[in-house]
């Protein structure tokens, strides 16, 4: 009996000018859980890809139980029982659980389908290994845990021997992670193979078996996690030890920069309303964090500060003044940067080069732009290449390089590197670090806290409650649209933290 | 030693190269389909057919008469340049401007009424032109920013609306026995645009007007606005992700519909240059809009969505369509010219498609060589 359920051995995949992936070995045994651990652009997503067939390795081969075998395309991948819950799910929203699991493998009878033979497929294996969920639910009416869960009867239902977990617990409170973890054990258990990728060492000391680890684009090795430590791990995954805890003096909190008033935004996709009468204010000096599972109306809530969205009601006033109505451009040049959550919807213009990318916010200033309207384009080259030295944005061909070639570490990069050096008064980030690797992410929260230093006011939106603990000062927590609680980051734990953000305690005293 | 495959590489890897070498490649492509096609309707005469379409107005012999007719191709293709000029514009900000044909008929009909009604000078009715054809395409703009209404759509009704008042409008000002407009050249002669000593160089074709060298100058003028300016950065900005351009806080709605006034405004003047030079007289019964805005779009993409490439671009597609009418109708029906020059046409549209092909082929060299050159390396 072959020990392996999938072999990848010396996978090499090429793009031109970089080794995504230079000869790299995974070995995912029956019955265990291997995580697959790496930095941005260490290859992890290049060799998923080749994994499913949407790549074809120059170099290498993938067995089967211990099979030779060609994947040419995910439809390949699905025959041999691969099946993988994304980061971001793939499910139809207007449709029940018990529809979003069959499908594309449906049931049918003279053409009609057999939902109730399904159904009952489903409660078993929900049973089973203990994923419980409504299957006549709304996709859209449940938790995000709910329909990770959903994801997963979905690989189940379709009996895949080996589950990929990409990055599962991003969008998921602790108390939700707790019973992920011990789903994946319980699947182990029954025979499955789980290749878990992920940036958090916490969990995969906890459930894993066995880590493989990744470093630009290179196999550093695969160690036993009984043998190993989280820091050891870090320092495999980087090369270098990091700084786990970010270090800051006390903040001394000055005047008021920002003072939003029962701020309230409309949502799109239901009656209620996505934010609900927020009032908060950001003083000089401090890092306010706004914490919360996504979708509770945070992004709306940001939408509604820097301009993208109407407010229904509220005020919101910075530096004293009501910019309330005032236009997008106008709150950003008097005194604004915004780290948008979403780089690639809104920070940048992916085919632009990176010089025109990060004067994307200044290229209307005269020293950018003469006064016929011509763009100044030895300037605007200076320019970037100063941002690109100062802030160690690494590309293919400096300035000219299109933002799409671009890792995202190094797209997030030039975005802060654009909005901080704006040397705005507020900076509001919105989740700066997402999908960022552990050496960036410490990069990143050594910057916020310079500008905090600095005496500006920094509003950070953040789903990590890692992030949230480290780095701010005061947390307010987003529930529903509302802020529900506000703590200081050093007299509450993290499982409190869950409990409001999860809904289930919130504190009315001191919160309007 | 490595530095002339070294220029050579990066010659293959520049993309206006790239657009060339694919424009090419589509053209020999179009004209050997239509090849093809002429040899399955009648063998015999195909090969004749094929040159007399790329020869155009070489097929006279004397050099006079040649020269003749190539000047009422420039007229034509220049008039075409400005209509792919519109196109080409538009989509830069991600707008598909199908609606230039209908743009091209209402700075005909606003030229010529000015021209034979009001009896103003040809840079008037060159101005009126310009105006309504940017109000028109104003209008898609307008319904695209604030209602998002697709503007392929707006534009196809539009298209419509627009010939059918440009046909009752130019009854008032036709000839009283045939369905043409009166001719400039009797009514109002300062409405014909200057020929400044052009008609010299082209055995005395009138027709050739300071028109030409003006669409000329407007493509470079479009390719400095876009590649030189804020404009051109701001519109390039909102084209490629109206998302991004918002977050920044460029006037996204606003840019939409100046961008679409612009566009509308360059058929128009393309417009204007064409029945200004008095070749052609505006035919009020017609019920189908001009091709010329169509195969605008088709010069556009054959020009890589380059203006400058536009220039030659349209001068090839206008060159095959005027030839179309050489071939030889007593071995193919009428529409035979217009057949193979649409099949050309329609191969130029693949012009983005084989430049992805060219750079996927040459990735796939790279990889392979690097590949080689390692294990050369390793032996």
């Amino acid at each position: 009996m072959e020990q392996y359920a999938i072999e990848m051995k010396n996978i090499t995949k090429k793009f031109p000018g970089i080794i995504a992936n230079d000869h790299i070995t995974l070995q995912l045994k029956k019955g265990e859980i291997h995580a697959l651990l790496g930095e941005n652009g260490a290859g992890k997503s290049t060799l998923m890809s080749v994994l499913f067939g949407l790549y074809q390795p120059e170099e290498g081969e993938i067995r089967k139980d211990g099979k030779k075998v060609t994947i040419n395309d995910p439809n390949d991948a699905n025959a041999l029982g691969i099946g993988m819950v994304h980061q971001h799910f793939k499910l139809v929203e207007c449709f029940s659980v018990l529809d979003n699991i069959i499908l594309g493998v449906e049931t049918t009878k003279g053409g009609f389908l057999q939902k109730e033979e399904a159904k009952k497929k489903v409660i078993e294996l929900s049973e089973k290994y203990g994923l419980f969920v409504d299957p006549d639910a709304l996709v859209e009416d449940i938790t995000v845990g709910m329909q990770q869960r959903t994801e997963i009867l979905k690989m189940l239902y379709r009996d895949n021997e080996i589950l990929i977990f990409d990055e599962p617990t991003a969008v998921l409170t602790p108390q939700e992670i707790q019973e992920l973890m011990n789903i994946m054990k319980n699947l182990a258990a029954e025979g499955k193979s789980i290749l878990f990728i992920t940036h958090k060492l916490g969990e995969i000391m906890q459930v894993a078996d066995r880590c493989t680890v990744l470093r630009k684009g290179k196999y550093i090795g695969t160690v036993e996690i009984k043998d190993t430590t989280p820091e050891k791990l870090s320092a495999m995954m980087v090369g270098r030890d990091v700084n786990f805890v970010v270090e800051k003096e006390p903040a001394n909190p000055g005047k008021v920069i920002l003072d939003i008033k029962d701020m309230t935004v409309a949502s799109k996709h239901h009656k209620k309303n996505a934010v609900n009468r927020v009032s908060l204010q950001v003083r000089q000096g401090e890092i306010v964090c706004i914490a919360g599972i996504d979708g509770n109306g945070q992004t709306e809530f940001v939408y509604g500060l820097s301009g993208l969205e109407p407010l229904t009601g509220g005020t919101i006033t910075m530096n004293g003044e009501d910019i309330t109505h005032m236009p997008i451009r106008k709150r950003l040049t008097s005194g604004m940067s915004h780290i948008p959550e979403d780089r690639h919807k809104h920070g940048l213009v992916l085919d632009f080069s990176l010089e025109d990318n990060l004067v994307l916010q200044r290229y209307f200033e005269p020293q950018f732009t003469n006064k016929f309207g011509f763009l100044r384009r030895k300037e605007i080259r200076n320019y970037a290449n100063r941002l690109i030295g100062q802030y160690d944005i690494r590309s293919g061909q400096g300035p000219v390089t299109k933002a799409r070639s671009m890792s995202g570490g190094n797209q997030q990069k030039a975005i802060i590197a654009r909005e901080l050096d704006k040397n705005p008064d507020l900076l509001v980030a919105v989740q700066p670090t997402r999908g960022l690797d552990v050496g960036a992410i410490e990069h990143i929260h050594k910057q916020l806290v310079a500008q905090r230093d600095a005496g500006k006011g920094v509003l950070l939106v953040s789903l990590e409650l890692d992030e949230v603990m480290n780095v701010s000062d005061r947390i307010l927590v987003m529930y529903e649209g509302e802020i529900v609680g506000e703590f200081d980051p050093k007299q509450v734990t993290v499982e409190e933290l869950g409990l409001y953000m999860a809904g289930s305690k919130r504190k009315e005293a001191g919160v309007s | 030693m490595n530095e002339k495959p070294k220029k050579k590489e990066s010659l293959i890897r520049n993309s206006s190269f790239q657009t060339i070498i694919a424009s090419l490649l589509c053209i020999i492509l179009g004209l050997l389909v239509g090849y093809i096609v002429l040899l399955i309707i009648n063998p015999s005469g195909a090969a004749g057919a094929i040159t007399a379409i790329l020869k155009n107005f070489l097929y006279y012999p004397s050099a006079a008469a040649a020269k003749k007719y190539f000047g009422t191709t420039l007229v034509k293709a220049s008039a075409l340049l400005m209509c792919s000029l519109s196109v080409l514009f538009a989509y830069k900000v991600g707008l598909f401007n199908i609606g230039a044909a209908g743009q091209y008929v209402v700075g005909a009909g606003a030229c010529l009424y000015v021209a034979l009604k009001a009896g103003l000078p040809w840079y008037c009715c060159l101005l009126a032109a310009v105006i309504s054809a940017a109000f028109v395409g104003g209008i898609s703009g307008a319904l695209k920013a604030y209602f998002n209404v697709n503007e392929v759509i707006s534009c196809i009704m539009l298209n419509w609306i627009s010939l059918y008042c440009v046909n009752m409008l130019l009854s008032k000002v036709k000839e009283q026995s045939t369905p043409y407009t009166k001719e400039l050249s009797s009514v109002n002669k300062s409405a014909l645009i200057p020929n400044a000593g052009l008609d010299q160089l082209f055995s005395k074709n009138e027709f050739v007007t300071i028109g030409v060298p003006l669409a000329v100058i407007m493509a470079i003028l479009v390719w400095v606005i876009l590649e030189k300016t804020k404009f051109g950065y701001e519109l390039k900005a909102t084209g490629m992700n109206k998302q991004a351009a918002k977050y920044c806080g460029m006037r996204e709605k606003r840019n939409i519909i100046l961008t679409m006034m612009i566009s509308g405004g360059l058929s128009g003047f393309g417009a204007a240059i064409f029945y200004l030079s008095g070749i052609e007289q505006w035919m009020v019964q017609q019920t189908s809009v001009p091709a010329m805005g169509f195969n605008g779009i088709a010069a556009a993409f054959l020009g890589g969505l380059s203006p400058i490439g536009a220039i030659f671009s349209s001068y090839f597609i206008q060159h095959i369509t005027s030839g179309g009418t050489y071939v030889d109708k007593t071995m193919y029906c009428t529409q035979i010219s217009d057949l193979i020059s649409a099949f050309i046409i329609y191969l130029c549209g693949f012009v983005l498609f084989f430049k992805l092909w060219l750079n996927r082929y040459l990735d796939k060299r790279d990889e392979k060589r690097s590949a080689k050159e390692k294990k050369g390396g390793e032996a």
